[in-house]
């Protein structure tokens, strides 16, 4: 019975094919996966959604939306009839096939990474040997969907949003590939199938995530850092500072869209969480040996929508940062301590089994940490903004 | 170390998070339509026509002097001035707004007509849900729609109101003095040599005294 609720979704979509003739049910098996993704991630932005504007306004004390439906659970019907509804202006003198063609990449692109995603176990559209190369290769596409916006709209501010959207996300890709490399050194495979495998082992009931390790937990923090980065969401929202630069790329998005821009944005959050849920939080498998009876399903979801409500948490805490300071930040000690990540990594497979590697890999990594931080903040001033001339 | 403030701050969050759901004190939003928290008592939207007693045409204080509408910088009062005359608070025959008009969309709410009024006629009001369907007559408020009574005034703005009627007193008292001595000088001049005509300064208000229960300004015309 457990079982069946494991591989449910797999079993329905058994189920559907053998209606059809058994030339046409590889297709089919696919095409019917593709669209419990296209419902399955959109549905969970939905959620996402109303929890951010709830969660945001109760950390800014704040009630939050509470009019659409009991505790404002329909708002996103709500935002979504709103954004089908406005009227879609392209700028005169904007580049409209580009200008049209940008948010649709950006969709397309985004889903395209959710195929390699193992959401449970058995459950992966497609299982390739390099799913992890494929997926930062689409990943990094979204960047030119968003240079595509930015150049097409032939506006100043979506311009400058666009570059620098480009220039953090470029800075940014280096470290969440490195920081993701590690996860590949210890597997010694690219597929992620594989990856979750590797996790899904237990001592004493604790599960082998690499979140668990020294390396993995510090290569899990760079990736969380690099992530957020990469999805522009605060503090490192600079693309889209709308103090500065009105919405950045997609000033001049309106109606649906703009909706398009939103939903890929949600959809990249998603799916890079999923992504840093497989490498590091274990995947599908379950926290611990004695919870194994739960659906894989579940534990996936769980952990992405954790991992969600965590960036919301992130979000309602950091202010945004200044461009000088994200570059700083990127180049001069994320990098680093990637590097430094990859090293400890190496020396974890060498030093064999046994405590010894846990204490120095450990102590490696906490000293530099402590170090880089110091002298980083050396001859900062922080505290109160104090003015010369104007008081 | 680095990164302590970030965990001081996401501390701060998560307390501010879970505190919402338990004091409700956090919560400083307001639930306008169903919650409302009473206006101040400075508060001013848009100006209104005081009247005194229960006819709004009978006692509205307005004797369209149009000194607020001379002033009134975005030009958003219009005045027609009476052909006849009613009796003011004092019992003087003045002649009235026959028409009084606000365009709401226009006035800017700077209170200059209130300034700048010598009879009181004029106050602030704090109704503020004035929202309608029609862009133009239904944000062109005529005298009927302006009119408040004294009553109202004193509701919203009780300290104002209190001075203003202490003022009115005054003057209304200073009024009915002069006229007394008026009546009695002219009471000992009929008294005394020749009956002349009695002197004009008494004349108005006896005639109005008589005209009031009469007086009734022909204002239909809206």
């Amino acid at each position: 019975m457990l079982e069946k609720a494991d591989q449910l979704f797999i079993l329905l979509r058994n189920w559907i094919v053998g209606f059809l003739p058994a030339g046409w049910q590889a297709a089919a098996g696919v095409v019917l996966g593709v669209i419990g993704i296209v419902a399955v991630f959109p549905g969970l932005f939905a959620i996402t959604t109303v929890l951010e504007r709830k969660g945001l306004g109760r950390m800014q004390n704040r009630i939050g939306p509470n009019r659409t439906g009991p505790f404002g659970i329909l708002q996103p019907i709500a935002d979504a009839i709103k954004s089908l509804t406005k009227e879609d202006i392209v700028p005169l003198n904007a580049d409209a096939v580009v200008h049209f063609l940008a948010p649709v990449f950006l969709v397309v692109v985004v889903f395209m990474g959710f195929a390699v995603l193992p959401v449970g176990r058995n459950m992966v559209l497609v299982d390739m040997d390099a799913s992890l190369l494929f997926y930062f290769a689409m990943g990094a596409s979204t960047e030119v969907s968003i240079f595509m916006a930015g150049w097409s709209s032939r506006n100043k501010y979506s311009l400058l949003g666009a570059m620098r959207a480009v220039a953090q996300m470029i800075s940014y890709e280096v470290p969440l590939l490195l920081s993701s490399v590690v996860v590949v050194m210890m597997t010694g495979s690219l597929s992620l199938v594989k990856i979750v495998e590797a996790q899904n082992q237990y001592t004493w009931g604790l599960p082998h995530w690499y979140i668990f390790t020294p390396w993995g937990c510090a290569a899990f923090v760079m990736y969380a850092i690099a992530a957020t980065a990469e999805t522009n969401r605060s503090p490192f929202d600079l693309p889209e500072g709308e103090s500065e630069l009105v919405a950045g790329y997609f000033t001049e998005y309106s109606g649906f869209k703009f909706a398009l821009f939103f939903l890929g944005e949600y959809l990249g959050m998603l799916s890079i969480s999923g992504l840093g849920t497989t490498l590091f939080l274990g995947g599908w498998s379950a926290p611990l040996a004695a919870l194994n009876w739960v659906p894989s399903w579940i534990w996936f979801f769980s952990k992405v929508m954790l991992s969600i409500v965590v960036l919301i948490w992130v979000r309602g805490t950091l202010p945004r940062l200044r461009q000088d300071q994200l570059m700083n930040f990127a180049w001069k000690f994320v990098l680093p301590m990637t590097l430094l990540d990859l090293m400890v990594a190496a020396l974890w497979r060498f030093l064999g089994d046994g405590w010894a590697r846990w204490v120095v890999c450990s102590a490696i990594l906490v000293i530099v940490y402590v170090a880089a931080g110091r002298a980083g903040m050396r001859g900062k001033h922080f505290g109160p903004r104090t003015y010369r001339y104007a008081e | 170390m680095l990164g302590e403030g970030i965990l001081k701050g996401l501390a701060e969050t998560a307390k501010n998070f879970a505190g919402s759901f338990v004091s409700a004190e956090r919560l400083t939003t307001v639930e306008y339509p169903e919650q409302r928290i009473p206006t101040a008592e400075n508060a001013r939207v848009f100006p209104f026509l005081i009247y005194d007693g229960t006819d709004w045409e009978a006692g509205m204080r307005c004797v369209a002097c149009q000194i607020c509408e001379k002033e009134c910088p975005p030009k958003c009062i219009y005045i027609e001035k009476s052909k006849d005359k009613k009796p003011d608070f004092v019992g003087k025959m003045q002649i009235y707004p026959a028409k009084f008009d606000i365009d709401v969309s226009v006035c800017m709410s700077c209170q200059i007509c209130v300034e700048v009024c010598p009879f009181e006629a004029i106050k602030m009001d704090t109704e503020f849900e004035l929202s309608t369907t029609d862009r133009f007559g239904g944000l062109l408020f005529d005298r009927k729609h302006l009119a408040k009574s004294n009553e109202y005034y004193h509701e919203i703005h009780p300290t104002e109101a209190t001075e203003v009627d202490a003022r009115l007193a005054e003057e209304k008292a200073k009024a009915e003095a002069k006229a007394k001595a008026a009546t009695q000088a002219a009471a000992a001049k009929a008294g005394a040599p020749a009956s002349g005509p009695a002197p004009g300064a008494a004349a108005p208000t006896a005639k109005a005294a008589e005209a009031l229960p009469a007086s009734k300004p022909a204002g239909g015309g809206e």
